[in-house]
């Protein structure tokens, strides 16, 4: 479910189809910098009604969707 | 006089804080930019508490006026300097090169004013979120490590983005640059380069001349492929780090090695072959050491009477 999400609005971002968005696709390999990654974030946080704080170096989608599911809970 | 939120917000005379630069940034050219009536900052670069106290104690032995301190949140001491700046009391804290969120709850909550560098709009909304009470919109006119936006496109939108003063920093060294980020909306200015050569700024004089001999084309920005760009002074260092960027056959380790240690080299050595001079764009704008005050009173001259001019355009 979260990843659905986050696969949909990455895609609208790095205007790619929703099915090449993986579990295991790395941000570094989609061509996204740090600044790319806290706007992202930002949609996110809209997206979801969270707060997210990003501390660790997220390298991967399921980094990106374990944490949006640690806050929701 | 020019008089914005900023000097009330941090009890200073001038709207202008000094840019914290490794190596170069040390209690003496703090205090001297305090004395001045802006805020002086001290770099905590990669050093260790022990260090950053002593600078500390030597700055407030020099001064009695505000002055801060610049987090690099990468360094290897960041726990413990973060804890340190708690300690000491100090009024203002700057923060580059990572998140701050980490530390800034407990900074605010030990009634510290924390001031982070921006590289866009996104980063700006978030860190005045968290508390921030000003932000330094830098432009990649400036030197040391750049982002990709300009001091003119920056600015103005994050201006747009934030309800907090915002401080311009890149490409500022004298009152034009001053009245020209006051029209893009930014309550006050950061300016790195023009203090470096200050008399009370300690770094080796073969900088110090290197900066006061600069030309318009004489900065280079290298470091793009290791993911943070850098703007130095172009000399045989800078001109081959940029050459083996673009050589495939290195690997990123061994670029990142070349650069390691380069701006020490440049700052205490003034090793002209193979340190790192970072500098800004303005470098060729800076043609004079003078005390630091007098820097500040020039450039706040300078902007005043532009400022107090502009209504000719107004018809």
């Amino acid at each position: 479910m979260t990843f659905d999400k986050v696969a949909k609005i990455l895609a609208d971002y790095r205007d790619m189809e929703v099915d090449q968005i993986e579990m295991n696709s790395k941000f570094d390999d989609l061509g996204l910098d740090s600044l790319d990654m806290v706007d992202l974030v930002m949609l996110l946080e809209t997206e979801f009604d969270i707060e997210i704080e990003i501390d660790e170096k997220l390298e991967t989608v399921a980094d990106l969707v374990e944490l949006i599911d640690s806050i929701k809970e | 006089m020019i008089q914005t939120p900023l000097c009330q917000l941090l009890g200073i005379e001038y709207p202008i804080l000094q840019g914290a630069m490794a190596w170069i940034a040390d209690a003496s050219l703090a205090s001297a930019v305090s004395n001045g009536g802006g805020v002086g900052i001290i770099s905590a670069m990669n050093a260790d508490a022990d260090w950053l106290r002593a600078e500390i104690r030597k700055a407030k032995a020099l001064t009695d006026k505000p002055f801060g301190v610049n987090i690099m949140l990468m360094s290897p001491h960041a726990d413990e300097v973060a804890q340190l700046v708690m300690d000491e009391k100090i009024q203002v804290i700057t923060t580059g090169a990572g998140n701050p969120s980490r530390y800034i709850s407990d900074w605010i909550d030990a009634g510290i004013k924390v001031i982070p560098v921006v590289p866009s709009t996104a980063i700006a909304k978030r860190v005045a979120r968290s508390g921030a009470v000003a932000v330094i919109a830098e432009g990649c006119e400036s030197g040391g490590h750049i982002g990709e936006l300009t001091t003119m496109t920056l600015v103005p939108q994050v201006c747009d983005a934030v309800d907090i003063p915002v401080i311009a920093a890149g490409g500022i060294a004298d009152g034009r640059g001053i009245a020209a980020v006051l029209m893009l909306g930014a309550a006050g200015v950061q300016v790195g380069t023009r203090f470096l050569v200050a008399n009370e700024c300690n770094v080796h004089q073969n900088y110090k001349n290197k900066i006061l001999n600069a030309k318009d084309i004489d900065t280079i920005t290298t470091g793009k492929r290791l993911g943070h760009p850098v703007r130095a002074l172009k000399n045989n260092f800078s001109r081959e780090f940029a050459k083996q960027e673009y050589n495939p056959t290195i690997s990123n380790e061994e670029i990142e090695r070349m650069g390691a240690g380069a701006l020490r080299k440049a700052a205490v050595l003034g090793d002209e072959k193979d340190g790192c001079f970072m500098a800004g764009q303005i470098a060729a704008l800076v043609n004079k050491e003078q005390p630091a005050a007098e820097i500040i009173r020039e450039m706040f001259g300078e902007a005043e009477t532009i400022l107090g001019g502009a209504g000719k355009w107004v018809k």
